[in-house]
């Protein structure tokens, strides 16, 4: 492996790009979590949209719709899960499992039209500075605006989660609806909001994936991707940073041991495959180790069903 | 009056069960590993499958079963639905047909790319791919200026490592400097991961990508990178038009339609197919022109002399990684070894994951 501050830089650029996705998903899923709703659809929003994102590109060649429109459909389908949990009372759960399956199947369904259909430019920011400057050239610069939304937003959701009296509100119905409701806080309301922000978010980051990562339609490209966003949410006790941290990680990890394959190091390759998920899961658990702080963090009615007695 | 119209309905529908069953409607089946819509290895099987429908066959298909349990269940599914023949079109499908096969002596099976036929209604059927990759490789070590080719391999399976060697092989005569480096993605289709694995090759050097995984990531990457590469399974030159150099076809609709036919008539007999450019089972994309008409020519001839048989891709003198003969200078290696293939040849960097 070549050592030189510039390669660095190019690498640390390409695992940033890599770990968009799970920041975007599991941000607002974070916040849906927050909120006291288990929503397991990120795989399933994650996928429409991608396919709703790249759809749009195709159909109005305009990436600002597609992109706009991505969240629209994420937003939409998330609206399923929360009809179903927040109104009819469904489990969260059971809910969640089908809305992945409906998404993978719905987005297959859709996609059959736009299979084999090449994507277009995205537009990068600042690629003559990347050129330029060395080492935090590929660092800082060169890359779509998604990727920068994408590393603000942890920084946002944990301000707004902290210091915003929304973010308290939130926090409230996560930890005892039952309160929250006596205090007159609308707690379906709140829990809807955050289901359609994390669809949003979802959606947001399927068409990342579409549109910029791999910029084609093809079935199933989320990949399981939904599925370590969740993973990573619960591992880093849903605190912000520390989702992007994880990412950064995942991320890292995963484009690090495909170059230490390339040069062709003499480790078990099966072992290489599987270190990123051992060492996200292990670096998390290390800086999640003060019980206080899992306790403030962790939203105490995750997952269960609220209704108000009347 | 309403019980007796619901006597009727189900009296008919009966009857319609029953005389469906004696005229034996001919209906073929098909187990896809992945989603019709990877443009890749499972669309090529589909278009096979078209074909097969387009001569007058009816067909079915279940997409996106995984290699495993599952598969063993689909296939059964199939068998007992009324299925004649059925077509099993990945590696990992191998021990759930044979299994299903043994309690369907009625029905025919045909496995892709595996080598067991546990029961006389069991053929297997596969392409030499290793001819595509001989061509490949012939045009990289001619193109590559870093003399370092990049590899992204999906499974440790002898296909995928006779597809390395034969490409390693073919660069070597061409360019005896060159060197392969290898990424196992272990998948056969994240379009994510394969991008990243193309990334992480053309990183370390490599300007020559090619891939044994089924999306169009890879020459996606390659295309914006400035590096040459290949397509895989079908024509991917739209995706990367000026990276690609070529593509290997799997054309399997020729191969489908006939067999249909032969288990419609009465002819189907059990047999182990492996056929390659010859027969047209593996075509080639036109060649990108970017490489120049003497090379143009020259991958032309190659090609012509393999589908002839003048030339074979695993040609001795061979070695392994450590200097061992593999393959006697003077003769070519037989189709037993090349189907058990598991040692890299020499001029591969790393090791085979065990």
């Amino acid at each position: 492996m070549s050592f030189d501050l510039n390669f660095i830089g190019i690498l640390i650029g390409a695992i940033m790009a890599s770990s968009v996705p799970l920041i975007l998903a599991a941000s607002g899923e974070l916040i849906t979590e927050r909120s006291g709703v288990l929503n397991l659809g990120v795989e399933g929003m994650m996928i429409i949209g991608a396919i709703s994102g790249f759809a749009l590109m195709v159909i109005t060649d305009n990436l600002f719709l597609a992109v706009i429109g991505s969240m629209l459909s994420g937003l939409i389908i998330s609206i399923i899960f929360g009809v179903l949990t927040q109104s009819l009372l469904t489990n969260h759960v059971a809910t969640g499992l089908a809305l992945t399956i409906f998404g993978i199947g719905m987005s297959a369904m859709i996609g059959k039209n736009f299979v084999g259909i090449p994507g277009k430019e995205f537009p990068l920011l600042f690629i003559n500075l990347k050129e330029n400057v060395p080492f935090l050239g590929p660092i800082l610069f060169g890359h779509s605006i998604i990727l920068y939304f994408a590393f603000l937003l942890p920084f946002l959701t944990n301000y707004f989660l902290k210091k915003t009296k929304i973010g308290l509100i939130i926090r409230a119905v996560g930890d005892s609806p039952t309160s929250a409701s006596n205090q007159g806080i609308n707690v379906i309301l709140v829990r809807y909001s955050c289901i359609l922000y994390g669809g949003a978010m979802c959606g947001l980051a399927g068409a990342y994936l579409s549109l910029i990562y791999t910029p084609q339609w093809i079935e199933n490209m989320t990949g399981g991707r939904g599925w370590i966003a969740l993973a990573l949410v619960v591992f880093a006790t849903w605190s912000p940073i520390k989702v992007l941290i994880g990412a950064l990680i995942f991320g890292g990890i995963t484009i690090l041991q495909l170059h230490m394959q390339a040069v062709g190091l003499r480790i078990p390759v099966q072992l290489l495959s599987a270190l990123p998920y051992i060492m996200t899961i292990i670096v998390l658990v290390v800086i999640s180790r003060d019980s206080r702080k899992i306790k403030l963090n962790t939203p105490t009615s995750l997952g269960q069903i609220f209704y108000k007695e009347k | 009056m309403y019980k007796n119209f619901l006597r009727y309905i189900i009296s008919v529908l009966f009857l319609l069960g029953v005389s469906g069953q004696a005229n034996a409607d001919f209906k073929v089946g098909f187990v896809y590993v992945g989603p019709t819509g990877d443009h890749g290895w499972t669309y090529q099987h589909d278009e096979g499958r078209k074909a097969v429908e387009a001569a007058g066959i009816k067909t079915t298909y279940v997409e996106s079963v995984p290699e495993g349990a599952d598969a063993e269940r689909v296939i059964r599914q199939l068998a007992q639905s009324g299925h004649d023949l059925i077509f099993t079109t990945s590696f990992g499908y191998m021990d759930p047909t044979n299994k299903v096969a043994k309690d369907f002596p009625n029905v025919k099976f045909e496995h892709a790319t595996g080598y067991k036929r546990e029961h006389s209604n069991v053929s297997t059927y596969s392409a030499r791919f290793y001819e595509g990759r001989t061509l490949l490789g012939h045009m990289a070590g001619k193109m590559t200026k870093t003399n370092v080719i990049g590899y992204i391999a999906s499974f440790p399976i002898p296909e995928v490592i006779r597809g390395i060697n034969a490409m390693t092989l073919a660069a070597q005569k061409v360019n005896p400097d060159i060197k392969t480096k290898i990424v196992w993605v272990f998948t056969w289709y994240d379009p994510g991961k394969e991008s990243e694995a193309a990334q992480a090759l053309i990183d370390q050097g490599a300007d020559v990508i090619m891939q044994h995984t089924d999306s169009t990531a890879p020459v996606q990457v390659a295309e914006k990178a400035g590096v040459w590469s290949f397509g895989q399974a079908s024509d991917m030159q739209r995706f990367a038009p000026k990276s690609i150099l070529t593509s290997i076809i799997d054309d399997w609709a020729p191969y489908y339609v006939e067999r249909s036919i032969a288990a419609r008539d009465g002819t189907w007999k059990q047999q182990d197919t492996w056929h390659g450019l010859k027969e047209g089972m593996v075509a080639m994309a036109p060649y990108n022109s970017a490489m120049g008409s003497d090379l143009v020519k020259e991958v032309e001839q190659l090609q012509k002399d393999l589908a002839s048989g003048k030339t074979h891709s695993f040609t001795g003198p061979i070695y392994d990684q450590k200097g061992n003969i593999l393959v006697a200078e003077g003769s070519v290696a037989d189709d037993g070894m090349l189907a058990g293939m598991n040692v890299y040849v020499k001029g591969v960097e790393g090791d085979i994951p065990q």
